[in-house]
């Protein structure tokens, strides 16, 4: 396990050998039967949950985030960060009255944290998107819903990345 | 030459809430990433998709370099009369490209 730390090498300049060492070093942990993602590495500057609750609040401002009527959809074990399958949902009439106005998704080790923001109405029928989005690294994922009558829902969802996004392959 | 899948049920009924699937082939660089030199590849992404209905918005997203490369974008909306549903996706270096599909409301 320490022997697969050390030969961990900074992330920042990864190189397809960076790669294989990384991945060699997981094997290596999960022989011992550790978790993947204890050999988590030092990614590059990527958003930290500060940086995640400043995300939020700039686009909740200060009102109340209250847990319920949205779901966040993702799988417990992703095996690949590049693509991870997500649905959010949000439980509304989704009437000219009633409606969701906006869905925003965050994340908390990815070099940003903002994922995506819809913009639905009425004329949408029924507040849910699904997308697939990359992941740097295991994390916490936070799904927003902003409603017409000024409520904001928050869910979020754990994640585990065992292949993080971003190492795997070599831009061309 | 960007590739676009969309699937759209063919005939819907008048009030029926229904599924718009799509997906777009794009790489989604995030800027992030170096190549095998160690310069950091610019980034290339889509940064916005929106649906419009006979030509009334229903749906848009924002998308950041988060999204996986060749989105798939899923989404609802209510069958109000038969027309044109039309998809775009704009970018980074002036990457857009418009499909249009018809629904029949019966």
């Amino acid at each position: 396990m320490d022997e697969a730390m050390t030969h961990v090498p900074p992330l920042r300049a990864a190189t397809r050998r960076v790669f294989l060492v990384r991945s060699s070093g997981a094997t290596a942990a999960l022989v011992l039967g550790a978790s993947a993602a204890t050999v988590s590495h030092a990614p590059p500057a990527h958003a930290t949950p500060a940086m995640l609750e400043a995300a939020i609040r700039g686009v909740v401002g200060n009102a109340p985030l209250r847990p319920g009527k949205i779901t966040l959809d993702l799988p417990p074990l992703a095996e690949n960060g590049n693509s991870v399958s997500m649905t959010v949902s949000v439980d509304s009439p989704m009437t000219e009255a009633d409606h969701v106005k906006a869905i925003h998704v965050f994340n908390e080790k990815n070099p940003q944290p903002h994922v995506l923001s819809a913009a639905l109405g009425p004329r949408a029928g029924r507040a849910q998107l699904t997308a697939r989005i990359k992941l740097n690294d295991s994390q916490t994922v936070v799904a927003i819903a902003e409603t017409s009558v000024g409520e904001f829902w928050r869910a979020s969802a754990e994640v585990i990345v065992t292949l993080a996004a971003c190492v795997e392959e070599q831009p061309s | 030459m960007s590739h676009a899948l969309i699937s759209v049920p063919k005939a819907v009924k008048r009030g029926q809430v229904f599924e718009i699937k799509t997906l777009i082939s794009h790489r989604m660089e995030t800027g992030f990433r170096a190549d095998a030199k160690g310069q950091l590849v610019p980034r290339d992404i889509i940064q916005r998709f929106t649906c419009t209905y006979n030509g009334v918005e229903v749906f848009n997203l924002k998308l950041s370099p988060a999204i996986a490369a060749n989105p798939f974008i899923s989404f609802f909306t209510v069958a109000t009369e038969s027309g044109t549903i039309a998809l775009r996706w704009t970018g980074d270096n002036g990457f857009a490209v418009e499909e249009t599909v018809s629904i029949k409301v019966e």
